[in-house]
């Protein structure tokens, strides 16, 4: 198409920099949660406490190892592509979505032990607890769901990267969206670092 | 490859042709042309609504619509214009087109990003009409979704939130694009101080667009999720605070006025010095101003809650830093005028409508600081006061600013010329109806006039009155300019290269410009405004 002639390549510091900026604003979507979260937590202090008893800070813990290993994994690769090794790069980026899969197979099973217990919003339940308990509950599900969604959106991002250097397309020269996708995987690590004390940890 | 029948040398508009073309087109110019479109269309949408409002009240008691349509009216007029017309506006139409070519490069930094953009525009534009008549159930809320009415009201609430949210992510992405564009897609030699003054409103502006969006976007998704999942985040029965719903809405909204306002100041930045032959007076105030209004516009949305229950120290804050955001606004009005003051005036349609919006801005602004002084906001908040109040600003401001920008660049854009004395008969009828439609609501307002009032008292019905003429006024204002700009788009004279002789490089290209704007990347060699050239046609 003649009308990108001029547009095919954009420098990698241009991309990095958008990137950077993009992930400001996720910081910032977030924020807004970590709003919402200290002001409800200074209302009802005691009730976070007793909600937050009901979350098991092993799986949690596990699933911050999990991430944490992955992003390691997720930079390696990158090491790996400016070395030219691109069949390292893809297996450990296979790891990376391993990992992922890890994380959400554990949420998934965190999730469905909430559900057996009703603890879902609006179930009869959940509407029999004091409000603080609900509003606990409500913003673990909107911050952990949120969470949830960025990390599924990693993936495919990984993904595509691994399509790109099997076919060739990046590669030792250019890497710019290996090095945006790792960017944003931290992201999504560095997002559960926060969730998962205020959630798990502080009772 | 159609070459056009006139033999015109290619440009961005006739070098490929079919809706395909334009569809598929990464041309930041061609993106810019295409939200203008769409912004228009949805303007002149939302401008009858208004108009259909005002008929309404033209009497006391019901005149045409029931009080449920009219509360869904004003909702949908708010939605359309705020997040589909004001917001964007200058910026994705008149920043898409010109910011590039006036620092000197081809494109913006990420030219399919700026095509996706529009697309997510888009779909948030549709979802924000189907809202409206999904259902025949269209929202009630008015365009600041409160809870805890927007998270009960059995309307498409979800619809608008939905369609409010996406919207916003188009305006992050180009504010993102043009902040990457700014820092890394300066012609040589094109220092920071060496850019034109409408980059660098745009500059500020984004940065706004980049940090506050984000905040409305999960705080609508937060409120969605109280509609759909039952989550009491702001629902006090469900031990939510709605106080912290104002806040957090309104630490987006309010810096969003300055993404309507900043572009219109750097519009009209740029046409006081064309029209008046001499260097624009205050370069590094006016840059500075216009950062000061984005960095101090981020602390004084506490403004809009001083009767919602918030302490007494921070209305005090607020109302403090509220006056403070004032003054970088008063520096640039002295700035516009001394750059007029002495030099060779030329009062063409554009600079018309630049200077009404210097008039149209500061009855805004000063009434805007009678609103933020704590005991006066107390007589007057949710009046038609208001009401005035932020039309002088947001269309007395930037709807003028927008009409002076279009009359400015517009042989740029199409390379021919509108017809000068129907844009000053245009003129006319849209100062005077402007002025007649919102001037009687600050002295109603000011009798106790509440605003959203579907009915109201017979003693107010002189204002209501004039206000409806006014309004008549200017859609016939309107109906003139968009025929005179849509007929000198298709039939009008060729436009010279430089018909304004202008300084900055959009002016030094061919008009339209080519498909690339620049043959050869220009090097930049001083500052923008110098004049000391003088032509002598």
């Amino acid at each position: 198409m003649s009308t990108t002639e001029h547009s095919e390549f954009i420098d990698s510091d241009t991309g990095k920099l958008g990137m950077w900026l993009f992930l400001f604003t996720e910081l910032f979507l977030f924020g807004g949660l970590f709003i919402v979260y200290s002001v409800m937590r200074s209302k009802y202090a005691a009730d976070f406490h007793h909600a937050a008893l009901e979350l098991n800070a092993f799986v949690g813990a596990t699933n911050t190892v999990v991430l944490l290993v992955s992003s390691m994994t997720v930079a390696m690769s990158l090491t790996a592509i400016q070395q030219k090794r691109a069949g390292k790069a893809m297996g450990l980026l296979f790891i990376t979505l391993l990992l992922a899969g890890v994380f959400m197979v554990n949420k998934y099973f965190e999730w469905g032990h909430k559900f057996g217990l009703h603890l879902y919003p609006g179930s009869d339940v959940m509407k029999g607890l004091p409000h603080g308990e609900i509003m606990f509950f409500g913003l673990y599900y909107m911050m952990t769901g949120l969470h949830a969604l960025h990390v599924i959106i990693g993936g495919i991002l990984l993904t595509i990267v691994i399509f790109r250097i099997k076919s060739g397309k990046i590669n030792a020269g250019h890497y710019l969206l290996q090095e945006n996708s790792a960017l944003y995987w931290h992201l999504v690590d560095l997002i559960w670092i926060f969730l998962f004390p205020l959630l798990y940890l502080i009772t | 490859m159609t070459h056009s029948p006139t033999s015109a040398p290619l440009n961005y508009l006739n070098h490929k042709t079919g809706l395909w073309s334009w569809l598929t087109s990464t041309d930041h110019k061609r993106i810019g042309l295409m939200y203008m479109y769409t912004i228009a269309i949805f303007f002149c949408v939302a401008a009858i609504l208004g108009l259909l409002m005002r008929i309404e009240k033209m009497a006391p008691g019901q005149t045409i619509m029931t009080a449920q349509t009219y509360n869904g009216m004003f909702t949908i007029h708010g939605i359309i214009m705020i997040f589909i017309v004001v917001i964007p506006g200058l910026a994705a139409v008149f920043g898409n087109i010109f910011l590039p070519i006036m620092i000197g490069a081809k494109d913006v930094a990420f030219p399919k990003l700026n095509l996706f953009s529009w697309y997510v525009f888009i779909t948030g534009a549709i979802l924000g009409l189907y809202s409206q008549f999904a259902n025949g159930n269209s929202p009630d809320t008015g365009w600041t979704f409160y809870v805890p009415y927007s998270a009960a009201a059995s309307s498409n609430v979800v619809i608008a939130l939905t369609a409010a949210f996406v919207l916003g992510f188009a305006s992050i992405l180009t504010g993102l694009n043009f902040i990457v564009t700014i820092h890394r897609m300066r012609a040589p030699g094109m220092t920071w101080f060496r850019m034109p003054l409408f980059p660098w409103s745009l500059y500020a502006t984004a940065w706004i667009q980049l940090l506050a969006t984000p905040i409305v976007g999960i705080t609508l998704l937060m409120v969605i999720a109280e509609r759909t999942l039952h989550i009491g985040f702001f629902d006090p029965a469900l031990g939510g605070d709605p106080v912290l719903y104002q806040h957090l809405f309104w630490i987006y909204s309010h810096p969003a006025v300055y993404v309507m306002i900043l572009p219109a100041m750097g519009v009209v930045t740029e046409i006081f010095p064309t029209f008046s032959q001499k260097p624009v007076f205050g370069y590094v105030p006016i840059v500075f101003s216009s950062l000061a209004i984005a960095l101090v516009g981020y602390f004084v949305w506490g403004h809009h809650m001083f009767t919602s229950g918030i302490s007494y120290e921070s209305r005090w804050f607020f109302s403090f830093l509220t006056f403070l955001v004032a003054i970088p606004s008063a520096i640039k009005v002295f700035n516009w005028l001394s750059t007029m003051y002495g030099g060779s005036v030329d009062l063409k349609p554009p600079l018309l409508f630049a200077i009404s919006f210097i008039f149209l801005f500061t009855i805004g602004g000063f009434t805007g600081l009678t609103l933020g002084s704590l005991a006066t906001n107390i007589q007057l908040h949710n009046t038609d006061f208001v009401v005035a109040h932020f039309h002088y600003i947001i269309f007395g401001g930037m709807g003028f600013a927008f009409f002076a920008a279009i009359h400015y660049w517009f042989p740029k854009i199409y390379g021919k010329m509108y017809n000068f004395k129907w844009a000053n008969i245009s003129w006319v009828f849209l100062f005077v109806g402007f002025n007649l439609l919102y001037f009687p609501l600050f002295v109603i307002g000011i009798q106790g006039m509440p605003r959203r009032y579907f009915d109201y008292d017979p003693k107010f019905q002189t204002g209501e009155m004039l206000s409806t003429i006014g309004a008549f006024i200017l859609i016939f204002g309107l109906i003139i300019m968009i025929s005179n700009l849509v007929y000198g788009s298709r039939r009008g004279a060729i436009a010279p290269a430089n018909p304004w002789h202008g300084v900055t490089l959009e002016w030094q290209i061919p008009s339209p410009p080519p498909h690339e704007n620049f043959d050869e990347i220009p090097v930049i060699t001083h500052e923008p405004y110098r004049f000391d050239n003088p032509h002598t046609n």
